[in-house]
């Protein structure tokens, strides 16, 4: 049987000539991301700015939304926003913060019910009052960073400073798209989308980590090899398992998008566009060829003569050189 | 690397098995568990968002301590200068978060001031003393003596306000009769409460958000509630309204309590026998029958007031004596509404106010959908990324499949064992772990492969590959979890449900990597003995 093969054996793409294009671009994406935030903004969720989420299912046939917004615009709620959510049946109402305090949130859900009476069903009623929800973006803000700092913290430990700032170029990066994402999309942000970045920025780095790992193994397996060609070679070489890996993870996230339903719909959409196709792209093209930029391995070709591996482990790109002594290291 | 003991096989097994057998529970129906033995009986517990049910987290009402302590202290004050016959210029009165008194200044003042400064007590007693107390007393000049209570001492009171307050709202919410819901508490000033099924919290709001403080007091009728609100009020009385139908009628009434709702043994709905109308009849304990027989004996003939969370229900006139411990209220009540007043004299009054600060209700329709979906996505999920694995690998993705849906058993045996709670987000961080799982036998054979290309024998090229990803998995995995605990401890509800299932998995993606995989693979070296590596 012939396996399937995504990436062929021995590929040799020049990732790091490549940072010529890729940096501008991911700069370019950058800057259209955060004038995206600034100019659309995110449509933040309950959780963070407060008020009421009904989900409301008619019992009979499709919903009159109009009809039902003039019925609540009489409430005298403020703003209301309604919106069709999974099918013609099912609408989705929120409602602005209240002026008055935690008790006058909690009061909107019974003017509702009883101005939408018996015809319909109450799917879901989240209602978030001001402290609530000023604590759960606090948290969440601090959430992201907190995490970015242990994570930076763990790199620099288990590898050198260069790697672990690369590594918080990168996650910002991410974090810069997939906010312009959530902002061009109006996709809810609400709390599962913090969760949806956390698992992004875990992700992303789990991938940068992977190649970091083979970058510092050839650092001092081959002492000789120029940088650029050093960092080429590391990223050839597990190109193949970034794919696949990449392709599992965009198949789970295909299945939960596709039959995980409304509630973690922005959760997963966003998973996919953070992790599966931002976080593959940072690792590779950006991640790994900044390294140059941090000083990894500068002054390397002064390091004098050290007993090469042998032959057998010579990596696939390596430039030509006498042959080593047959002598193992470890 | 491929080597592996006979116990230490067997060992790896043994825990694998045993783990996974955790789940066991989950798929009898609860009432067969309930007859194992309690070790046995561990299972996942679903969560509202899946089973449906309501939310509601209360906050106790920090203003209405405060309030309450200064009021207290502000008495406190004035006996305190009473029983030293300490006579001052200006009364003790609440100011701001202070309660301020004007002393004569003179000879006397050091020992009136050191009076007042003997009431500041050592925080958590004199034996844990940590050197911090009650109160702040100071000396503002001009014979001012300023008492504020200390932020700790309020902290303090919080907490111990909240520590009253559960069991007395997990009584209300039993009397509701609902079923399994759970009442705890949450940081020093909040009370979550769980009760999975109810659809509608309103009469759960209703019954949690109410203090509840019931008091008898006589209605003072030296003047008129329209004079009285005039602003010539006596200093000893206080208006207070009754709800009439759609007006609120205002009532003078003393401040002095002749009885307070703390002296119930008991109250029930019923009926009044005459007209029909529901009532609320109660009984008092001894004290409290002796304190409204002598009450009720001296003021014959005049009205006293029922008054609930300074609202009055209604203002009768004392007809004869009650002496026999026993009474009624009447006002105008719904069967609910005397239903709810029932339950909230039996299960007694709140410390302090309690305010909904949220509220979170699925109703079962959509938690019915929310389980579909999640088993539609596990179900598409896993059957995609086994396929592909079968693709790629083969026989190797074979292996892979197995150590995946080893994998799955295992967290959710730990999920069971830990008694933890399945959410929507929880199923997706399962599926997703799914295609992370996989990553760590990506690694390894993609490395495999490599090892192999480079010229090595199947064998060499295996045990290498192995060595080497190993310690890839491990790095790229803490990374991972580390965004996963951070989430745990900022995420409430569904989100850390999330964070829990990926903290899990990549735990046992770990164990299976490092086991597992590695003992399929050692295993099927031994049998085949592989010439050339198969990927």
């Amino acid at each position: 049987m012939r396996l399937l093969r995504i990436v062929p054996d021995n590929t040799n793409f020049d990732f790091i000539r490549f940072r010529r294009f890729s940096f501008p671009m991911s700069a370019i994406l950058s800057i259209v991301a955060i004038t995206l935030y600034f100019s659309h903004g995110l449509n933040f969720g309950i959780d963070f700015i407060g008020g009421t989420r009904m989900e409301v299912q008619s019992k009979s046939g499709p919903i009159d939304i109009a009809k039902m917004r003039s019925t609540l615009s009489q409430l005298g709620l403020g703003e209301i926003q309604l919106k069709e959510f999974g099918g013609s049946d099912t609408v989705e109402v929120k409602i602005t913060q209240q002026p008055g305090g935690e008790q006058a949130q909690q009061a909107v859900v019974q003017k509702v019910r009883s101005a939408l009476g018996d015809e319909v069903d109450y799917r879901s009623v989240d209602v978030v009052g001001p402290r609530i929800s000023g604590e759960l973006l606090h948290w969440g803000i601090i959430g992201i960073f907190v995490a970015i700092g242990a994570i930076l913290l763990y790199l620099w430990f288990r590898f050198e400073w260069q790697f672990a700032l690369g590594a918080m170029i990168a996650n910002v990066h991410d974090i810069v798209l997939t906010l312009g994402f959530m902002s061009i999309t109006q996709i809810d942000f609400d709390l599962t989308s913090i969760a949806a970045l956390l698992t992004i920025l875990g992700y992303s780095l789990n991938d940068t980590v992977v190649i970091y790992d083979r970058i510092r193994e050839m650092l001092r397996r081959y002492k000789k090899m120029p940088m650029t060609d050093l960092l080429n070679v590391s990223i050839n070489a597990t190109l193949s398992r970034s794919v696949i890996t990449h392709v599992t993870v965009l198949l789970a996230l295909l299945a939960l998008l596709l039959f995980g339903g409304q509630a973690i719909h922005s959760f997963t959409a966003t998973m996919m566009f953070g992790a599966a196709l931002v976080g593959t792209y940072t690792s590779v093209f950006i991640a790994s060829p900044i390294l140059i930029y941090l000083g990894v391995g500068t002054g390397r070709q002064y390091v004098p003569d050290a007993p090469e591996e042998i032959a057998v482990e010579s990596p696939p790109t390596a430039p030509a050189r006498a042959p080593a002594p047959a002598r193992a290291r470890r | 690397m491929l080597y592996f003991s006979r116990a230490k096989a067997a060992a790896i097994l043994l825990t694998a098995l045993v783990v996974c057998g955790f789940m066991i529970p989950n798929f009898f129906p609860e009432q067969t568990v309930k007859n194992w033995p309690a070790w046995a009986q561990r299972r996942l517990v679903l969560g509202l968002d899946l089973q449906g049910g309501s939310h509601i987290l209360l906050e106790v009402d920090q203003n209405d301590i405060r309030k309450q302590r200064l009021d207290t202290l502000r008495d406190e004050v004035v006996r305190t200068l009473r029983e030293a016959r300490i006579t001052w210029a200006n009364a003790p009165a609440v100011r701001g978060n202070s309660v301020e008194v004007r002393l004569r200044e003179g000879p006397d003042f050091p020992t009136a001031f050191g009076k007042l400064r003997d009431l500041s007590q050592p925080l958590g007693g004199v034996l844990q003393g940590n050197g911090m107390r009650t109160l702040e007393v100071v000396d503002a000049g001009g014979g001012l003596v300023r008492i504020t209570p200390t932020e700790a001492a309020m902290i303090e009171r919080t907490r111990q306000t909240i520590d009253q307050s559960v069991p007395i709202i997990e009584k209300r919410v039993n009397e509701l009769g609902l079923v399994e819901p759970t009442i705890q508490r949450q940081g020093s000033d909040r009370i979550l409460v769980e009760v999975p099924g109810l659809g509608d919290p309103a009469r759960l709001i209703e019954i949690v958000g109410k203090t509840a403080k019931l008091e008898f007091r006589m209605v003072d009728t030296s003047m008129s509630a329209q004079d009285a609100l005039q602003g010539r009020a006596p200093s000893d009385s206080e208006v207070l309204y009754e709800k009439q139908g759609d007006q609120r009628v205002p009532i003078l009434v003393k401040k002095q309590a002749l009885v307070e709702g703390a002296d119930l043994t008991d109250a029930q709905a019923s009926f009044d026998q005459r007209t029909g109308e529901p009532i609320v009849n109660f009984k008092f304990n001894s004290t409290g029958a002796r304190k409204f027989g002598r009450a009720t004996q001296d003021n014959v003939g005049r009205p006293f007031a029922i008054v609930l969370d300074n609202e009055v229900i209604s203002a009768p006139v004392i007809r004869e004596p009650i002496l026999g411990g026993s009474g009624q209220i009447s006002g105008s009540f719904t069967v609910e509404s005397a239903n709810n007043l029932a339950i909230l004299l039996r299960a007694g009054a709140l410390p302090a106010k309690l305010t909904v600060i949220e509220q979170r209700v699925v109703g079962p329709g959509l938690g019915l959908d929310s389980i579909k979906a999640g088993e539609h996505a596990s179900i598409a999920g896993a059957l995609l990324v086994v396929i592909f694995m079968l693709v790629t690998y083969a026989l190797f993705g074979f292996f892979a499949n197995v150590a995946v849906a080893v994998n799955v058993a295992m967290i959710l045996g730990i999920l069971s064992f830990l008694n933890a709670t399945l959410t929507l987000p929880g199923i997706a961080g399962i599926v997703l772990t799914v295609g992370i799982a996989v990553d760590s036998n990506v690694l390894i054979y993609e490395r495999i492969r490599e090892e192999a290309r480079n010229g090595r024998s199947a064998i060499t090229a295996i045990d290498a590959g192995f060595t080497r990803a190993l310690a890839t998995i491990l790095d790229s995995n803490i990374t991972t979890f580390i965004a996963a605990a951070v989430l745990f401890f900022i995420g409430t509800g569904p989100v850390r449900g999330f964070a829990v299932t990926l903290g899990i998995g990549i735990i046992t993606t770990l164990f299976t990597a490092f086991t597992m995989t590695r003992l399929i693979m050692a295993w099927w070296v031994r049998m085949v003995r592989p010439q050339t590596v198969p990927i």
